[in-house]
């Protein structure tokens, strides 16, 4: 794995942190650990060719934020990222997506594996129907036979580590649905951690939310960096900002700049980046 | 500089910032030319109009914070915007101590009306048209977006600060002279150190500009003609010249 992150090939224009003066990425500098390496990977619905050519990393134990306007291709790198698109048909994608080294592009990736180590939380919140202790129990029956007692322990980690436990301790089986829409989203998020995920893809996640339950979001990512390789696409620039480590601009399926989070958000090298975030864009 | 924002009152915004900054700059060069005039006329009752008048630009210095705090708070300012409104503040607030520095000439002028005729004040004008242009052209760096401007004007304060050590050192010959001299000569050192520490903010500016212009800080480190404050006094007794030693740098 080493080999394979020392080795890496980049076209997409790279920004280290020497290029800021500060920065929490900066700052808390134990070495950052490729997580996920994607590689020059171009994507394809059907005809439409909505990535190309991407490449970046994806650092373990950081938040890394994908900005762009509609239709840049944000939401499809993240479905790519757990194959969630082969759920469809005439979607391909080609190039490399090295997860801790190992291509899962390759047609013999096991699907449920991969989906069980990175977790996707969805713009509208997705609980099951079925109680708040199932939502979580389900995903983790699927991967590991475990105890009753093993699995209210899981189950109440899950919802600890994901800031809802004191909320819903008294009510695991009241159903998933009867929560506020951050509980929800919380919910699924606690879904993604029982099954010992790594990786965290959230799509929008606070989009529907109000600013106090985007706040727990928002805390919830930063307590949870320190375990997991976070990925967080948005439209809410300051969210991006306020969350994230490093920041990838995309624009028209492509990657224009990717950089620490400070450096993108007060020195832009590109200038359709600048265009956007400053709110001088088409 | 860039295209136009989608939000137009945003542009409209950062537009009355920089006129509020530009405005505070003509009144901070009048206010120093205002002075000077005041001082080589000997002229109290203009003096004190520059005293009185510098209350104009604090309250163009309180305008200008008060715009870039509803900006950052309204409009969450980023990159190019964020370094434009954090720069007018900072240079909002050198202007405002250029301003202060024009009206403590202008009371040391009061001063010197009412003593005796300082004859190394001849200095004093050559030195604050200096000022004048740095600031002016830090300024017009600033409208324009001018980082080479900038730091043009930046290099030029060495020269400033060599005046002021050479009006230094011809004080101190005048008031060894006679000691009648001392008083006014004093008040002339404060105004001329004074005028130095105009040079010194209209740098701060241009660091401003550059880092406004290039995202990052201006990494050279500036000349410095400013050697007095090396300068000692010959004072073996009997060595009988009069005049300063050398200045030791």
């Amino acid at each position: 794995m080493a080999s394979v992150t020392a080795e890496k090939t980049r076209e997409a224009p790279m920004r280290t942190d020497a290029d800021t003066q500060v920065g929490p990425a900066a700052a808390s500098q134990e070495e950052m650990v490729e997580k996920i390496s994607i590689r020059n990977l171009d994507f394809y619905y059907d005809k439409s060719h909505a990535l190309k050519s991407v490449s970046l990393p994806l650092y373990d134990k950081r938040v890394t934020a994908f900005i762009g306007p509609s239709g840049c291709g944000k939401s499809t790198l993240l479905r790519v990222l757990n194959r969630m698109y082969d759920l469809y048909p005439k979607q391909r994608a080609t190039g490399e997506v090295l997860l801790d080294g190992k291509n899962i592009l390759l047609p013999n990736q096991d699907l449920n594996l991969l989906r069980a180590q990175v977790g996707m939380v969805f713009q509208k919140p997705t609980p099951f129907p079925m109680s708040i202790y199932d939502n979580i129990a389900f995903g983790v029956r699927l991967y590991e036979r475990l105890g009753q007692a093993e699995m209210d322990e899981r189950v109440e980690a899950a919802l600890r580590r994901a800031a809802l436990w004191g909320e819903v301790k008294d009510k695991l089986r009241h159903s998933g649905l009867s929560l506020s829409g951050g509980q929800q989203q919380r919910l699924c998020i606690a879904r993604g951690i029982a099954v010992k995920s790594s990786v965290l893809l959230l799509d929008e996640p606070c989009s529907a939310l109000d600013p106090i339950s985007t706040s727990k979001i928002e805390e919830l990512m930063d307590e949870l960096k320190n375990e997991y390789c976070i990925v967080i696409v948005t439209h809410n620039m300051q969210q991006a900002a306020r969350s994230s480590d490093f920041t990838a601009f995309m624009f028209l399926g492509q990657l224009i700049e990717y950089g620490p989070t400070e450096a993108i958000f007060t020195n832009p090298k590109n200038e359709q980046t600048q265009g956007y975030i400053t709110g001088r864009f088409g | 500089m860039v295209a136009d924002h989608t939000v137009k009152s945003f542009d409209e915004e950062l537009k009355r910032l920089n006129q509020t900054i530009s405005q505070m700059g003509g009144l901070v060069e009048a206010q120093i030319q205002a002075a000077v005039d005041a001082l080589m006329k000997r002229d109290a009752e203009a003096a004190a109009k520059v005293v009185r008048d510098d209350a104009r630009i604090d309250e163009l210095e309180l305008q200008a914070s008060n715009l870039t705090l509803r900006l950052l708070a309204l409009r969450q300012p980023m990159a190019v915007d964020l370094r434009q409104i954090v720069s007018a503040l900072k240079i909002s607030s050198d202007l405002e101590r250029i301003g202060d520095y024009a009206a403590n000439v202008a009371k040391r002028a009061i001063a010197l009306s009412q003593q005796p005729h300082v004859r190394p004040m001849h200095a004093i004008p050559r030195m604050a048209r200096l000022v004048q242009q740095i600031i002016k052209d830090v300024l017009d760096a600033y409208v324009d977006l001018n980082a080479a401007k900038a730091v043009a004007a930046w290099q030029r304060d060495e020269e400033v600060d060599e005046m002021y050590t050479s009006l230094f050192r011809e004080l101190l010959t005048y008031m060894m002279e006679d000691q009648r001299n001392i008083g006014p000569s004093i008040h002339l050192l404060f105004i001329a150190k004074n005028i130095e520490r105009m040079g010194d903010h209209a740098t701060n500016v241009a660091e401003d500009v550059h880092f406004l212009v290039h995202g990052r800080a201006l990494d050279q480190i500036r000349p410095k003609g400013d050697q007095t404050s090396f300068a000692v006094l010959a004072t073996a007794p009997g060595s009988g010249t009069g005049k300063p030693e050398e200045v030791q740098s």
